[in-house]
């Protein structure tokens, strides 16, 4: 029946456009730069979500995430730098990662499941994200970002913690995804 | 199309009675003010956009064109990926080819991402036909379903209903509902988090729909805010996408464009909090990949119509439309309400029942649909066309006749000029039949005694 | 140059006063313009209604009718943009060179200020095919701004529709009456004593209620508060 329904699906489409002029596409849009992405634009359009973010030296990442997770118990996936942050004993109420790319004009952060990232669900089912970005991985625009990222893997674009305009089309922050994100973002 | 819309009457009745709705009046236009000033907040931030817009519209047309070749080559990528493909050349067929696939993992209970697709076919109420339930676990979907509603809005079907009446309904349908309820939205989202979180955990199948999918690797993109999505797509063994074969861009990099035309045109926000991309099948799932015509290739045939086939379901034309805002979602009968649903509507449907038939007339032509739309969907154009392929009442005809005779000749129209100067004292304050649609609310001009090209004639030239 | 005018039927058979008010203001500012008897209706009422054939056939009646005019002067945003923006869609060829009446002040005579007298409290709407289909922009509120006098008081909610659409006014009363209610509602907030606007279809709507009402405010186009001079008002 499946092989039936191709057919005909595609001798429609072929009979639906036939004579019909070719289209041209016209790109006309800032494209990729290439370039670095502002550090400052990236922090403040991220704290526009509602997120909580952190600026520092490279240096002091791992005396920072002390800091901000004292008590907690995070999970942390394979490949995290483990200068960064050590797990410790008991069950995990959030998650640490790291990311593959990030937009500084969208306050976007980008997972590939690669080192540090886990798996999809790693970084979905706590209440607590730490993602943990470095300077050079922070793009200018969108299409900076598509043109570092891989299709073929299973991306997520996070921007701020979960939320909805489900009700009266506002926005308020918190529903099935983490209802905190906090960001570090570690320069030079 | 879905069949709960089957018998509703014309748009002007349920329209009539919509604006009478001082509640529904009121959310609406609270609602859809609110989201025009955020969208023209952040699309006002990019320099770029018509250059965006007019890269979105040129795309969709390009890949509209090479439809054919475009999908095949999407179905490679997905199957190489290790997903399955499958055809639907209308709502009944895609609705067996799921029921199948949910059968055969022995599962009787679905968790559902928003799908404009699967409420376009009636999913739900085709899975339960054979003992199959659906869960919708958008936050507006769970409204609409707990209320044994209908979708109002795309983006946000439940657009209809406030704070209280959410709370309301929660306290009324929803197991488990705090007694402490409040209707502070926060609270409400909370609660829903709460009654959904163990069904995520434990669903076995979900079924999506997709924003876009990309020809040239197989990937398929869902756009959410809620995490619901992620929820879906990440955590159920199998996952079930049913995708009209419209949604699909030729390459990757297409994406840089819609990834900031859709978030900034729907909900306002430079960015949506979650989008979910996966190739085939993804961390262990299995991946089955639902194509769905449904009418779309007759759309496609359409010279001017098919333009509606750009959509991308944000939603900015029914947020500026004056005529939706103050009609609301229902009146429009169809999954697709608002300008868009206007042309797509009797488009896929077809104009056979008199509601149909109306819908392309549901707009003043105000063209504030036109100027916000993302890809460029000039709807006025298309809406003006369906009027022109719509059955005409036998009244109607003889009127536009008549006037056309008239405007024919300006002799003639001279004549009937004259021959109303004559007749002005006479004209009753209320005029009968149709014409009384406008003399309920408004007075009538004065008939002047003498036409601007009688006059002309007498004394304006010179 | 040789200039038309392109009255309208509405303004033609309801409204001469507009064509009148247009004559004197152009011939005010040194245009002399022709008025082609032949003239009658632009064909937007046939194709917005669903009737292509005779919108066509009007419509080619309109370009023969005013072929060999430089400029046709249209004081109607709607049926300048009938001709302007949907004529190519009806493949008519030869379209003749159409302008607004505020269009045609300030983009073809580069005036603004067109010395007229006007001691009046207005506000303006601006009308959705001028906004949105001609996109006049600002053109109308610059010449406004220069009548001597005149108050120009602004409209909140300017964009939107007034829920006027031609026969949509009679297909669907009940939303073109809402649509009217809140246009009137934002037009009672500006205090203004007069209504303006560059179509007077719209006005013909607007004006109709605003009448039914006893809302004391009366509605102008645009044409005749140009014209108006001291002599004229005194």
């Amino acid at each position: 029946m499946s092989a039936a329904a191709r057919e005909v699906i595609l001798r429609r489409i072929r009979s639906a456009v036939e004579g019909a002029p070719e289209a041209e596409i016209v790109r006309g849009y800032r494209g990729a730069t290439g370039e670095r992405g502002d550090v400052e634009l990236f922090a403040e359009r991220v704290r526009d979500y509602k997120a909580i973010v952190h600026v520092v030296p490279r240096a002091e990442v791992a005396a920072t995430l002390a800091e901000i997770t004292g008590g907690r118990v995070l999970t942390v996936p394979a490949g995290f730098p483990s200068d960064m942050y050590a797990p410790s004993e008991g069950e995990p109420d959030g998650v640490v990662s790291t990311c593959a790319v990030a937009v500084a004009e969208t306050g976007t952060i980008v997972l590939d499941a690669g080192p540090g990232q886990g798996t999809r669900a790693q970084t979905l089912v706590p209440d607590y994200h730490l993602c943990v970005v470095r300077d050079d991985q922070i793009v200018p625009n969108v299409p900076d970002a598509i043109a570092r990222l891989d299709p073929t893997r299973p991306l997520t674009w996070i921007s701020g913690p979960s939320a909805t305009s489900d009700i009266e089309l506002n926005r308020v922050e918190g529903v099935h995804g983490p209802r905190t994100l906090e960001v570090v973002i570690a320069i030079g | 199309m879905s069949g709960v819309f089957v018998g509703m009457p014309a748009f002007p009745k349920n329209a009539a009675k919509a604006v009478q709705n001082s509640q529904l009046r009121f959310n609406l236009r609270k609602a859809t003010h609110t989201i025009r000033g955020k969208r023209a907040a952040v699309v006002g931030e990019l320099d770029d956009w018509a250059e965006l817009r007019q890269a979105g519209k040129t795309i969709k047309d390009h890949t509209l064109r090479n439809l054919d070749r475009y999908l095949v080559q999407l179905e490679e990528k997905v199957t190489e990926a290790g997903g399955t493909v499958h055809w639907a050349r209308d709502a009944a067929e895609a609705n067996r080819i799921v029921t199948r696939l949910v059968k055969d993992t022995g599962e009787t209970e679905v968790v559902k991402v928003k799908s404009m697709a699967t409420q376009e076919i009636g999913l739900n109420e085709a899975l339960a036909e054979e003992g199959i339930e659906a869960f919708e676990t958008d936050l507006a979907e769970l409204i609409v379903q707990l209320g044994d509603d209908f979708p109002s809005h795309i983006l946000v079907p439940a657009i209809h209903r406030n704070r209280a009446e959410i709370r309301e309904l929660f306290l009324k349908k929803m197991a488990g509902a705090p007694k402490d309820l409040t209707d502070e939205p926060r609270v409400l989202a909370e609660a829903a988090r709460v009654y959904l979180r163990k069904r995520f955990l434990e669903s076995k199948v979900a079924i999506s729909g997709a924003n876009f999918m990309i020809a040239e690797t197989g990937t398929l993109v869902v756009l959410e805010s809620e995490g619901n999505g992620r929820m879906c797509l990440t955590l159920p063994k199998t996952l079930i996408s049913v995708v009209g074969i419209e949604k699909l861009l030729p390459t990757w990099q297409d994406l840089e464009v819609f990834l900031q035309l859709l978030p900034r045109s729907s909900t306002g926000e430079r960015m949506n909090p979650y989008t979910s991309m996966w190739t085939g099948a993804t961390e262990g799932q299995e991946f089955h990949l639902v194509l769905l015509d449904n009418g779309r290739t007759s759309v496609l045939a359409d010279k001017v119509g098919r333009q509606a086939l750009r959509c991308i379901r944000c939603s900015a034309c029914l947020n500026v439309c004056p005529v939706y805002e103050r009609a609301g979602g229902h009146a429009y009968g169809s999954v697709y309400p608002g300008p868009i649903g206007a042309i797509l509507t009797p488009q896929l449907r077809g104009m056979d029942t008199e509601l149909d038939r109306s819908l392309p007339y549901a707009s003043s032509l105000c063209g504030a649909c036109y100027e916000v739309c993302p890809v460029a969907i000039d709807i006025p154009s298309v809406l003006v066309d369906l009027r022109a392929k719509a059955r005409h009442s036998r009244a109607e005809k003889a009127g536009m006749a008549a006037a056309g005779w008239v405007f024919n000749r300006s002799k003639r129209l001279a004549k009937a000029q004259r021959f109303g100067g004559r007749m002005r004292r006479l004209v009753p304050k209320r005029l009968p039949g149709p014409l009384s649609g406008w003399t309920d609310t408004r007075d009538l001009p004065e008939i002047p005694a003498e036409s601007f090209r009688d006059w002309w004639i007498r004394e304006g030239k010179r | 140059m040789r200039v038309a005018l392109f009255i309208t039927c509405v303004n033609d058979t309801l409204f001469p006063g507009t064509g009148k008010a247009a004559v004197g203001l152009l011939r005010r500012l040194g245009v002399e313009v022709d008025f082609p008897l032949a003239q009658t209706c632009c064909g937007q009422m046939h194709l917005n209604t669903g009737y292509r054939d005779e919108a066509v056939r009007l419509a080619d009646r309109f370009t023969t009718t005013f072929a060999g005019y430089d400029a046709v002067v249209a004081p109607s945003g709607s049926c300048a943009a009938m001709v302007r923006e949907q004529y190519p869609h009806l493949d008519i060829e030869d379209i003749p060179k159409v302008y607004d009446l505020s269009e045609f002040l300030v983009d073809v005579l580069g005036v603004t200020d067109v010395g007229a007298y006007f001691p009046h409290k207005v506000t303006y709407h601006p009308t959705c095919h001028s906004l949105r289909g001609l996109k006049v922009g600002d053109k109308p509120a610059r010449l406004l701004e220069n009548v001597r006098g005149l108050e120009l008081v602004p409209l909140p909610g300017a964009e939107e529709c007034c829920g006027f659409g031609g026969t949509f006014a009679v297909k669907n009363r009940d939303v073109s009456a809402a649509m009217c209610a809140d246009k009137i509602g934002n037009v009672m907030k500006t205090g203004a004593e007069v209504l303006c606007a560059a179509d007077n279809s719209c006005l013909l709507h607007l004006g109709g209620t605003l009448k039914r009402q006893k809302s004391g405010v009366r509605v102008l186009h645009l044409a005749e508060i140009l014209a108006s001079t001291e002599e004229s008002a005194g």
